[in-house]
């Protein structure tokens, strides 16, 4: 009995075993350098286009057999997390795809690799992308060539609006009777904001609603992000274009202040209340949940937008950041991806970003939702009709204007996180003040960084 | 009858010898202070690594220029620009009154609330372990479940708590935002602040009430003592003791105080609600001013610890009394 019993054990046994190994084998049939263990971890911000990456990835698994593993952190902690990482020399991320800002900091502190070799050995060419995305996600410094990323997901600053909304006749006959204008979407901040006005606590379907939707966000780069969409246009500038750092009549000149003043305007006549520290996701909320007409959100959400259920398809419109008075600008958003030199898997990281700037996976990134800044994508003759929202888009990457990209760009947010906030949100202050308080701020970051700033 | 038997010399010659040292470690084992000494060793090398010599580097680091995120740049010692930077730096004034308001006003009415639960607790009703249980529940909560909890409370368009203020003052709920206004945001902090924390200020006093001798009451009422007398000449003075280590306690605690407020607020509207721990948090990890934030770091611990131990001083004399 004992006998059969320890017979039937080691059958038992022996089953299991054959079932691992097959298991086992058939892993190794499809993945082989899998189970060699090879594996990247790609760092990234978590929000839709990473989800479409991560779809994109399953093809870089199958040819080359190297696992992807993902590190996505919410944007509100995406800088923290991140540069703590890249400033501690961590080895978590073998990729990265850091924000267009991180650039110099990145560059100058040897956190990423430099690709200017690997480009030439591989053949691939910054002239093949947008040039707003290679100086804005690559180059350090600006308009050299040294690159230290290859644009990964192309981004700016755009609107959109309840097309249902605005194609009602009761509503487009009660905008004409009181502007004398056909209701459509602006074209300069000034309709924007009438627009916003005429919309604002007006009841539709029952229901309350809102103007418009602006980034009012406190604790890491929300306002700046909003409010640079409106003084670029208004006449900002972060310095003199003749002489670097020289600040004082750029960033605070009356243009620039009366910008300031309008997106203070603009928060306080045509928002929805409680919308003192909002970003992309009480954005994105506000729209889907139909509270207001128009949104200032980044191009990256629209793809998910148009499929929402209740405010997608024909509902949802989409128009480019309007003109100021001064000019036409939208705020740059968007990152690169870049081999962190720390990672132990650089080759493999290499080989990746080899893969990604192939054409078809830059096509098939567009498709799925992510935003390619390979010209051979945005410039094909079919691409303003793949969505409704790629006219607008590529409309967009070509007026962006990018905050900073210095290695002091953290402290120079921060400070016009505070002196934004203080003037829009907590009515401290003018426009004026706010504005020269934020020179003196960004001169004593450059002063003690090194730079000479000029007074005049 | 008992005989005794005397030890041959070889047996003798084994014994050894008691100024042999080495021998007396063999027999008897490691002597009780070295014993001490190995059970307390791990402990004091976790606390020289994890603490002290941090605190040595972080003192070091407070007289340089180092910026985490320039870390390419030489480091300078800069000796005591930082101390005098921060010193002179209008904006850390400013939130250092922020923090002092906000640490007087909330410890003050933890203090009033956490007393006047304990004294409902401390008698006896129906349901009694019930409502203690439901009363010490905020204070299990973590300060970061706390925040968005109360942010979603506090949200002016289906927030719960702007109704309920409609509801008996008639203003319309989405008319006002208890966290984006200048001034309502300081006294929301506070709010949410006393509603975590009173119940353990009230944990405290009730372990104050009930070390309290029924024997004392007994003979004020036999003295006809009215009730306000008796709390006031025995319930309350006997629980000073506990309600300022209450104070301490909380005031320390409430200096740090960050979660619960970056999450509430964010330190806004503007810098309307930012503590001088969001401040030294924005200096060290967004803005990664290394040199400088841990100049401010060493004039916070100074402050704090300078003020407990004045404080604890007179704690110990009202003991006495």
């Amino acid at each position: 009995m004992r006998k059969l019993a320890t017979g039937m054990k080691s059958k038992r046994v022996g089953g299991t075993l054959a079932l691992f190994a097959g298991v086992a084998l058939s892993a190794l049939a499809t993945q082989p350098a899998a189970a060699q263990g090879k594996q990247l971890t790609l760092c990234w911000a978590a929000w839709d286009p990473a989800n479409a990456l991560v779809e994109l990835g399953k093809d870089f698994t199958k040819q080359s057999g190297i696992e992807m593993k993902y590190e996505f952190v919410p944007w509100t902690s995406y800088a923290d997390r991140f540069l703590n990482e890249l400033n501690s020399h961590g080895r978590l991320c073998d990729l990265i795809i850091g924000d267009s800002q991180w650039i110099g900091g990145a560059a100058e502190n040897k956190w990423y690799v430099k690709l200017n070799d690997f480009f030439a050995k591989e053949n691939i060419s910054m002239d093949d992308f947008v040039p707003a995305t290679v100086t804005g996600y690559s180059q350090w410094p600006k308009n050299t060539t040294n690159y230290w990323a290859l644009p990964a997901m192309a981004d700016a600053v755009g609107w959109t609006y309840r097309k249902d909304w605005f194609s009602r006749p009761d509503i487009q006959a009660a905008f004409k009777a009181k502007h004398g204008r056909d209701l459509a979407p602006p074209k300069t901040y000034d309709e924007l904001k009438q627009i916003a006005e005429f919309f604002q606590g007006r009841e539709i379907d029952g229901k309350k609603v809102y103007g418009a939707y602006i980034f009012t966000e406190r604790g890491s780069e929300g306002i700046t992000m909003g409010v640079t969409n409106v003084l670029y246009n208004y006449g900002f500038n972060y310095d003199n274009p003749k002489k670097p750092y020289q600040m004082q009549g750029f960033v605070n000149s009356a243009d620039a202040a009366k910008g300031l003043e309008f997106y203070k305007e603009l928060y306080k006549c045509c928002t929805a209340p409680g919308m003192t520290n909002a970003y992309m996701q009480e954005g994105l909320d506000a729209f889907k949940s139909g509270q207001v007409a128009m949104q200032m959100n980044w191009f990256a959400f629209f793809p998910g937008l148009y499929k929402d259920p209740n405010v997608g398809g024909d509902r949802i419109g989409f128009f480019v950041n309007p003109a100021g008075p001064k000019a036409h600008f939208t705020q740059l958003g968007g990152q690169g991806i870049s081999v962190v030199a720390t990672s132990d898997h650089k080759d493999d990281a290499l080989k990746y970003i080899k893969w990604f700037a192939q054409p078809a996976v830059q096509q098939k990134w567009w498709e799925l939702g992510g935003y390619s800044a390979l010209k051979a994508v945005v410039e094909a003759p079919g691409f303003p009709k793949s969505a409704p929202f790629a006219p607008q888009f590529l409309e967009s990457m070509a007026i962006v204007k990018d905050f900073w990209a210095e290695p002091s760009y953290a402290q120079l947010l921060l400070d016009m996180q505070k002196r934004v906030h203080d003037y829009v949100v907590a009515d401290k202050g003018t426009s004026q003040q706010a504005l020269d308080l934020l020179v003196k701020d960004w001169s004593k970051v450059f002063g003690e960084q090194g730079k000479r700033v000029a007074a005049e | 009858m008992t005989t005794i038997t005397q030890p041959d010399d070889a047996a003798i010659s084994r014994i050894p010898s008691q100024t042999d040292s080495r021998s007396v470690l063999r027999t008897r084992g490691l002597s009780d202070r070295t014993i001490a000494w190995l059970f307390v060793a791990p402990t004091i090398a976790l606390l020289l690594a994890i603490n002290i010599f941090p605190l040595i580097w972080m003192i070091r680091l407070s007289f340089t220029s180092l910026n985490l995120s320039m870390s390419y740049l030489p480091l300078r010692v800069v000796g005591l620009d930082n101390l005098s930077d921060i010193l002179t730096d209008e904006d850390v004034w400013l939130r250092l009154q922020t923090t002092a308001r906000f640490v007087i006003s909330s410890v003050t009415l933890q203090v009033i609330v956490g007393f006047g639960l304990a004294l409902l607790i401390n008698r006896q009703f129906r349901g009694h372990s019930f409502w203690t249980t439901i009363i010490l529940l905020p204070m299990m909560l973590s300060p970061a479940v706390v925040g968005n909890f109360w942010t979603l409370l506090f949200q002016p368009q289906i927030g719960p708590f702007n109704y309920m203020i409609s509801l008996f003052t008639g203003v319309p709920p989405s008319s006002f935002s208890m966290t984006g206004e200048v001034g309502l945001a300081p006294w929301t902090i506070v709010l949410v602040d006393t509603w975590m924390w009173a119940p353990y200020v009230m944990l405290i006093c009730l372990a104050g009430l009930r070390s309290i001798p029924d024997y004392i009451y007994e003979a004020a009422e036999v003295d006809r003592a009215s009730a306000w007398r008796q709390f006031w000449s025995i319930t309350l003075p006997m629980t000073v003791p506990f309600l300022m280590l209450a104070v301490l306690f909380r005031a320390i605690e409430n200096f740090k105080m960050f979660d619960m407020v970056n999450l509430l607020t964010s330190g806004g509207p503007g810098s309307t609600t930012e503590l001088v721990s969001i401040t030294l948090k924005r200096a060290a990890f967004e803005k990664w001013r290394t040199g400088y934030s841990s100049a401010l770091a060493i004039i916070l611990f100074v402050t704090v610890f300078g003020a407990a131990n004045i404080y604890v001083k007179l704690l110990n004399r009202v003991k006495q009394r």
